[in-house]
């Protein structure tokens, strides 16, 4: 073998070797920094002094933020541990003081911070601040408003401020019409399921994101399971009063005329009717956020499942 | 090491040293000691955080300048100069011409870093009046970022072996910047679906890792660094510099130097 060959074969296998090292080496040293890594970069937490630094850029950085913003929140919604997000606020709020126009961030930034963990950090007065930060550098942007109504109706029930937050979103041109009907409807009964209802298909309807499309539409079901086992629970009660006992199924329900059919949840699994008389669904993993329904001592899983077809 | 690589090693360092490289130093003992002087005056209570930044982002810098800017001369001026031909003419083979100037600078850049890791120091001592139990962290933070050179100036060489010093300073400067962002990018990458996920993943982790080697602002607040970081870090930039290394010997034994 000539030298220049031997030479260029430990040249090679070094190469190969060397270069798979690394690629180990660098998994390695992530997992080793993953906690330290965020932390590290709110060491400098004035977003006034970022501008400065950004050199002008921070449009760019804005966008770094955010991306590290979704990293975080999707990163601790997976840990095992997703009941902390003190991140989140701080690193929301340097992305939108670095790029005040970026409505992205406010849309589903206040999303990740509203919510009760684990599906959210809990923290829905400043999910209202960073949309009201929004709003005042966006004024014309309709989404902004209806989520801030939206914050106001789920996480904190309040019905005035939501009305509020939706009449002043359909002022702004071009806004989508259904924020008119949802002022009316917030000011007239906000508690109502007839209210949730309508919000929840009306984000379903306008939104482009997948994840916040499929979370509208486990809300939806939920809502329906929730009608559906009340209604069902109406007619047991009804059976029970008229014959002294409980019903062994739905067909004697259905034989006394107190329901249409065997009943189905919005999946198209048929509703379990325990020998108590309690209405059941058949699988409450696939149905999160239902309220009714749900079997004696059932834990829910740590995050919520949706569906992919949604 | 054997005698060639030490002989070719040394005169690149006699060779940086009479280009006046050194002379950065003064640049840089005019910036402590400015700073030093003036921070005191102009803020309170972060005087040793913008000595230590400050001090530690400058050696960085400085380093990283003079670490693309010599490295990409490295192999291209000594054809230009029609030295080369000079070296390989006696019993020196092309790998250790090249392993031998990437220790040369590799030399250099760790005697500009501990005159300037003396400076850090210094104007530390002189805004606090006493070194405190964290500031050994600093030691860390300059290691690291030797670690840093050691990847750059392969990276030089490399690029230095196949490419002219203006495009070479261009990807060498391209892929610090990369790298300083390499976090970010993985991090992307983890976010992307199908094909794109695999291209991205395979880029991010081509790029070096300079993000996991800058540990200036975790000293400054007198964090710890872990020994596996040291371990892990110490491990990668060595076997990233072979790489490269490898790959400028691959090239630069099959060039045409007629």
């Amino acid at each position: 073998m000539s030298r220049s060959r031997r030479i260029t074969i430990i040249a090679g296998t070094l190469l190969f070797v060397s270069a798979a090292a690394s690629v180990l080496l660098l998994r390695r040293i992530d997992h080793s920094r993953e906690a330290a890594t965020l932390q590290n970069v709110l060491y400098i937490s004035s977003p006034k002094t970022l501008k400065h630094l950004s050199l002008g850029y921070q449009g760019l950085l804005a966008d770094i933020y955010w991306t590290r913003a979704v990293q975080y929140f999707g990163g601790q919604q997976h840990a095992a541990a997703a009941q902390h997000y003190e991140l989140l606020a701080p690193l929301l709020e340097i992305t939108t003081a670095l790029d005040p126009k970026l409505t992205v961030a406010y849309e589903f930034g206040a999303n990740f911070l509203a919510p009760a963990p684990p599906n959210g950090a809990g923290e829905p007065k400043k999910a209202i601040e960073l949309e009201k930060y929004g709003i005042e550098n966006n004024p014309d942007d309709w989404h902004l408003y209806y989520n801030l109504g939206f914050i106001y109706y789920l996480e904190l029930r309040k019905y005035t401020e939501a009305a509020d937050a939706f009449a002043r979103g359909s002022q702004v041109p071009n806004a989508h019409p259904f924020l008119k009907i949802l002022a009316a409807q917030m000011a007239r009964r906000g508690g109502d399921a007839e209210t949730a209802r309508m919000l929840w298909s009306a984000t379903y309807q306008t939104t482009k994101d997948h994840d916040v499309r499929a979370n509208a539409a486990a809300h939806l079901r939920a809502l329906r399971v929730d009608h559906d086992v009340a209604e069902l629970q109406k007619a047991v009660s009804i059976f029970y009063n008229q014959t002294g006992r409980w019903p062994s199924s739905f067909s004697e329900l259905e034989s006394a005329g107190l329901i249409r059919g065997r009943p189905i949840d919005p999946l198209g699994r048929p509703y379990q009717l325990q020998p108590d008389g309690s209405v059941e669904v058949a699988n409450p993993d696939d149905l999160p956020f239902i309220q009714s329904g749900l079997p004696l001592g059932y834990i829910p899983p740590k995050l919520p499942k949706f569906l992919p077809s949604d | 090491m054997n005698g060639r690589i030490t002989h070719i090693a040394t005169n690149t360092f006699r060779e940086a040293v009479r280009d006046r490289v050194l002379y950065n130093l003064i640049a840089f003992a005019l910036l402590m000691s400015g700073a030093a002087v003036l921070v005191g005056q102009i803020s309170i209570g972060i005087e040793r955080l913008v000595v230590i930044n400050l001090g530690l982002t400058a050696v960085s810098l400085f380093g990283v300048v003079i670490a693309i800017f010599i490295g990409i001369g490295l192999v291209s001026k000594e054809i230009e100069k029609r030295t080369l031909y000079t070296v390989l003419s006696r019993p020196v083979r092309r790998w250790e011409f090249i392993v031998g100037k990437f220790f040369g600078l590799t030399g250099t850049l760790v005697v500009n870093t501990f005159f300037m890791a003396l400076g850090v120091f210094a104007a530390l001592l002189y805004v606090s009046r006493h070194f405190q139990h964290g500031d050994g962290w600093i030691l860390i933070a300059l290691y690291f970022i030797v670690l840093q050179f050691v990847i750059i100036i392969a990276l030089a060489l490399l690029f230095s072996s196949f490419s002219s010093p203006l495009m070479s300073a261009v990807f060498a400067f391209a892929l610090f910047v990369i790298g300083s962002f390499s976090e970010d990018l993985r991090g992307f990458s983890a976010m992307t679906h199908g094909i794109t996920r695999v291209l991205a993943t395979g880029a991010a982790y081509l790029v070096p890792n300079f993000s996991a080697l800058n540990v200036i602002s975790s000293v400054a607040h007198e964090q710890p660094v872990s020994n596996h970081l040291i371990f892990y870090n110490t491990a990668y930039a060595l076997f990233y510099a072979i790489m490269a290394i490898s790959g400028s010997v691959l090239i630069f034994e099959r060039r045409n130097l007629k």
